[in-house]
């Protein structure tokens, strides 16, 4: 986009700074849209799985039903609690909101179409997912309320034991790119399966990879089975309990942001990102970003999937499969990964 | 231009951070300095082009280490009162402190300016990396130069953890609820845990 900018007649300095604040609003005001469809796609989904009809009131089909939950929530009352840490309390949810969209930065929509191409884009997002729990800690602990407290707890310990797991994932996927680069672990799928199959998760060793990452990629969103930040039987609403108006939607939209953003993640180290799932020259015309997000759709219909059906995991049970299940077997992949790459001669005469 | 002005915007925010860390009443509050300051940190390096150091600062402080900082100080119930009291006790050895460390950067500076050090000649791994990335140029050094140094931090870092473990542990006397059989938690069905009981009117239920 800064070519664009400079053929204008702008300087490099000037056209790089165009091009990328309007690269930041081309994310991130798709990013909002998106994500107030997808609330609508989610209640739609728990709706048709429990035969309830969902949202269908508002506008067409009730499509427009996030936007008036939004205007709802906007024209609210800010409350702050007397006795909660009034900073922290307001930081919070701007923290949560900040982080989920910043991970984006990096996210490749098609092979040009990403903002910062850097060369440590998937530790970048290992960084700042590892950020978001600072939201939940802060907000859960400002509150100076019980339920919010122990949220915040439970969410600390979760988020650290899964992205432990995930650590080892990534790496194994990185093992077999060799890179750090999104856009360059999306090309080395290319024609990896049998040389027609553009997905790493063809191979048996990174299969049983993706389905920890998924199951993870749950834990680490605190999606259900693993919600019980929010349990609502047991802690009101966890840690958004003592949040009103704005404060609490930037919590919602923040919680969304993340689980779009493990679906993207899922499809691009995984499943060929914005390549076509089947290398064949025809499918290469339609544009990459299609099957990126069309993979990503499928991801989060996944994730609803699990929501309507699957009951939440008792606290121990969680943290059980996080440390004594996934994390032993995430070691030993990539203890298997590596020394079937090298027998194999993946790196070339270079590692010898 | 930019660059000084992005590096003296970090060094000046992780510099004031840092006072606040020791400034600020709530402990809370200090650790949350702490995690700006790593960050700043973590902006400085990628100032000097050490990505990979500036995200596995983040990843490793901010995101793992701090956190269970936070975690802990949250959780603790702290008399802000009693800690301030031993402070004209503790002013000399403070002042103790930091004299040596101002004493400790003098001189590393003063040497520093003489020229850097040499420790052993640099071999033809380390001299290859100028041109690569910096995953992998780090990767080269330390799995190729510095194998045996890195080996033996894994294996004290790996003492480390058997020992926190083992200084932790209890052994719970036999017969305590300490155990859990999850194949038999799993494998029980409904069948196993209820029954249908119809007791007439007026009638209880022998359990």
């Amino acid at each position: 986009m800064t070519e664009f900018f400079q053929s204008l007649g702008m300087s490099y300095e000037w056209a790089w700074s165009v091009a990328t604040i309007a690269g930041i609003l081309l994310i991130a005001l798709p990013l909002m849209l998106a994500v107030a469809m997808i609330i609508y796609v989610d209640r739609k989904v728990w709706a048709a799985i429990n035969l309830r009809r969902g949202p269908n009131v508002v506008g067409p089909f009730g499509l427009l039903q996030s936007f008036a939950d939004g205007l709802k929530v906007f024209l609210q009352e800010t409350i702050i609690p007397s006795a909660a840490n009034k900073g922290i309390f307001i930081l919070a949810p701007i923290v949560t909101f900040t982080v989920a969209l910043a991970a984006w930065a990096v996210i490749p929509f098609s092979a040009e179409a990403v903002l910062a191409d850097i060369n440590v884009g998937l530790l970048y997002i290992l960084a700042i997912s590892s950020l978001s729990v600072y939201g939940i800690v802060m907000s859960g602990w400002a509150s100076n309320s019980k339920y919010p407290f122990f949220s915040a707890m439970r969410s600390a310990a979760q988020m650290i034991s899964y992205e432990v797991s995930i650590g080892f994932v990534l790496i194994c996927v990185v093992l077999f790119a060799g890179t750090f680069n999104l856009n360059d672990i999306v090309r080395g799928q290319e024609g990896f399966g049998l040389g027609v199959i553009n997905a790493y998760v063809v191979h048996p060793l990174l299969f049983p990879m993706w389905v920890v990452f998924f199951i993870s990629s749950l834990a680490e969103t605190q999606r259900v089975p693993f919600d019980l930040t929010e349990a609502e039987s047991e802690l009101v609403a966890g840690y958004q309990t003592e949040y009103s108006s704005m404060s609490f939607a930037l919590f919602w939209l923040g919680e969304y942001a993340n689980i779009l953003l493990m679906c993207m993640l899922n499809a691009l180290l995984f499943w060929g990102g914005w390549l076509p799932p089947i290398d064949w020259a025809p499918l290469y015309y339609i544009p990459g970003i299609v099957w990126l997000l069309l993979k990503a759709f499928f991801f989060f219909f996944m994730f609803s999937w699990v929501m309507a059906t699957v009951p939440r995991y008792r606290y121990d049970q969680l943290m059980r499969l996080g440390w004594k299940v996934f994390l032993p077997m995430s070691l030993i992949f990539v203890a298997v990964t590596s020394g079937y790459l090298m027998a194999t001669g993946h790196f070339g005469g270079a590692a010898a | 231009m930019i660059q000084a002005i992005a590096f003296y915007l970090f060094a000046g925010l992780m510099i004031a951070s840092a006072v606040m860390v020791i400034m600020a009443r709530n402990p809370v509050h200090s650790v949350l300095w702490l995690i700006l300051a790593f960050f700043n940190a973590a902006g400085l390096m990628v100032l000097v082009g050490a990505e990979f150091i500036a995200m596995l600062l983040v990843i490793v402080y901010v995101g793992a280490v701090a956190v269970l900082f936070l975690f802990v100080v949250m959780m603790l119930d702290i008399d802000f009162a009693e800690l301030r009291a031993g402070f004209i006790k503790n002013f000399p050895l403070g002042m103790l402190i930091a004299l040596i460390l101002f004493v400790e950067l003098f001189v590393g500076i003063v040497a520093w300016n003489q020229g850097h050090i040499t420790l052993g000649t640099a071999d033809a791994a380390a001299a290859a990396t100028g041109a690569e990335s910096n995953i992998a140029a780090i990767g080269a050094l330390l799995y190729g130069r510095y194998l045996a140094i890195f080996e033996l931090a894994g294996l004290v870092l790996l003492v480390a953890m058997i020992g926190a473990i083992v200084l932790t542990h209890r052994k719970r006397p036999d017969g305590a609820r300490s155990h859990q059989n999850i194949t038999r938690q799993v494998m029980r069905r409904p069948e196993d845990a209820t029954v249908m009981k119809q007791p007439e009117v007026g009638k209880g239920v022998d359990l």
